[in-house]
């Protein structure tokens, strides 16, 4: 009786955490720059996050990167380092971290937080130049879960 | 050197980003046949080791449209103040030349000093200040608007009377309290996507960023025609376009924390010509 109230309980923990959604922006862990879970409680879809990559409302990750694999999308930054390979040069920890709040991984980098909400200096309402009224992450937390997966099909 | 040496170790811990920074081209820039000088040594205390001018990083046909006023599309506008400057406006029934003569003359090296400490304002004033003085004081007359079609247009005028000549701005007494200030504004890292314009224009010139070419950031050859929105582009509408594009709360044309940054900004393009009108993407 009593191993079954156990298992009850640890199956209700479970399900719980399962349905409490994605984790907010505030209380993401950071371990060495790398977050182990995913955001938003599910797994990501690769395509979708190729398109947040080079869709400039969104990732615009391309500014800043330049990737053989996105060949087909116009207009390639060099701020960063170069994408490819990058799926065997960190692990999905790792480039959740990275994508989510680089500074954590990289002190002082010139790469945006694409889910902070907070700590800014005069935030602006999108690119209007306006105040912000309300700050919402740049990417949503299943957002950056299809970056993360699209990120590690990049291997050399 | 400070800053240097922030912006070194930023670069070293991405090999890439490193290895990517390239170099302005190595074209010389001459408007009509006289040479105007896009590249200079720094001073000690500058954070970057050498200046160049944002028309070394523009492309072939760009660049191009700045080397012959006949082809410059800012002459345009030049030709409307130049009318300007010679109309009679406002109550006390003056025009800009009845007092200040020839803009060649009266007009010489102003541009160059820009912006710098008034007395009697108490404030370090940009080029826009002064006209609107003697627009609302001196002609009583309706002040033009920063930014706008007939402000740049005057400025350009006025600017074009200093081109060759070295930017030469003064951040001592009063004025350095400003410069402090400009400073400080120049190393913080606005809005969401926390970018300073050092992030950009100190630690990255030379490199692509999405479709542009990186530049310095120098203010020596405003106002600028833009070839984007075919207008004149002031200083200070520049420098709202780069906030705002860091998804901040930007400042306002004409604002106390633009017009210390414009001198900071001059200051680190010290040495630099002149080069209003210039020609941008
Ligand atoms: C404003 C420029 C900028 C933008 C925009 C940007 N990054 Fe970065 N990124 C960088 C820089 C610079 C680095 C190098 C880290 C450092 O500072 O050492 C970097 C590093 C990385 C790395 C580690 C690469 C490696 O091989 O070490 C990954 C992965 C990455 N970025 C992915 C992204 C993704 C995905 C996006 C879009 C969601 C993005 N970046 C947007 C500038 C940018
Ligand atoms: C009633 C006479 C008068 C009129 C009209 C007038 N100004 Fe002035 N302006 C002055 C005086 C006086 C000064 C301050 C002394 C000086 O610097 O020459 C001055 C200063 C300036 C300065 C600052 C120069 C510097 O070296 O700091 C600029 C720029 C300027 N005027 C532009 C204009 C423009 C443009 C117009 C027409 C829209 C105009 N002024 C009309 C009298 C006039
Ligand atoms: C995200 C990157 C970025 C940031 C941050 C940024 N800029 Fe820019 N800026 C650009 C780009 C891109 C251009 C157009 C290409 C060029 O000249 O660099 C530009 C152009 C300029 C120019 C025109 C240069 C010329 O020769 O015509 C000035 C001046 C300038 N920026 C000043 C600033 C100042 C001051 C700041 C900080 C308040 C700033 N920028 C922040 C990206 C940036």
């Amino acid at each position: 009786m009593k191993q079954t109230v156990l298992g009850l309980v640890i199956s209700a923990v479970i399900a719980g955490t399962a349905i409490a959604g994605p984790v907010s922006p505030q209380s993401v862990v950071y371990a060495d720059g790398a977050v182990a879970a995913s955001l938003s409680g599910a797994t990501g879809d690769p395509s979708s996050g190729r398109e947040i990559i080079i869709t400039k409302g969104q990732g615009n990750c391309i500014a800043c990167h330049a990737s053989e694999a996105l060949a087909d999308a116009a207009w390639h930054g060099e701020v960063g380092p170069v994408l490819d390979g990058v799926g065997d040069r960190w692990s999905e920890a790792e480039l959740r971290g990275i994508i989510a709040n680089a500074k954590m991984m990289f002190e002082g980098t010139v790469m945006p937080s694409f889910y902070k909400t907070d700590g800014f200096i005069r935030p602006g309402d999108g690119y209007t130049g306006e105040p912000a009224t309300q700050i919402d992450p740049i990417l949503s937390a299943q957002q950056i879960e299809d970056v993360v997966a699209y990120l590690m099909t990049l291997k050399e | 050197m400070r800053h240097m040496i922030a912006a070194l170790c930023a670069a070293t811990a991405s090999g890439l980003a490193l290895a990517a920074l390239a170099e302005p081209d190595d074209q010389s820039l001459a408007v009509d046949g006289v040479e105007l000088v896009t590249e200079i040594k720094a001073s000690d205390e500058h954070p970057l080791d050498m200046l160049y001018s944002g028309w070394r990083f523009r492309t072939d046909e760009t660049q191009a449209l700045q080397t012959d006023d006949f082809d410059n599309p800012a002459f345009i506008f030049v030709e409307q103040a130049v009318d300007a400057w010679d109309t009679v406006e406002g109550e006390a029934g003056k025009s800009c030349a009845e007092c200040h003569g020839a803009v060649e003359e009266s007009m010489k090296g102003v541009r160059a000093g820009m912006p710098k400490w008034d007395a009697e304002a108490g404030e370090v004033w940009s080029v826009e200040n002064f006209v609107n003085r003697c627009r609302t004081e001196r002609m009583q007359a309706e002040p033009w608007k920063w930014d706008k079609a007939d402000m740049n247009a005057m400025a350009a005028l006025i600017g074009l009377q200093s081109r060759g000549m070295p930017v030469d701005v003064d951040v001592s007494g009063p004025a350095e309290p400003w410069f402090k200030r400009g400073e400080e504004m120049y190393y913080t890292r606005y809005g969401q996507l926390e970018l300073s314009c050092a992030s950009c224009h100190e630690e990255n010139y030379g490199n692509m960023i999405r479709a542009d070419h990186l530049s310095q950031g120098h203010i020596n050859g405003f106002p600028t025609y833009r070839l984007k929105n075919t207008k004149l582009n002031s200083v200070h509408g520049r420098f709202k376009g780069c906030i705002r594009d860091t998804r901040a709360h930007t400042f306002k044309p004409g604002s106390e924390e633009f017009r210390a940054l414009e001198l900071y900004v001059a200051w680190r393009g010290e040495g630099l010509a002149v080069e209003t009108p210039s020609v941008r993407q």
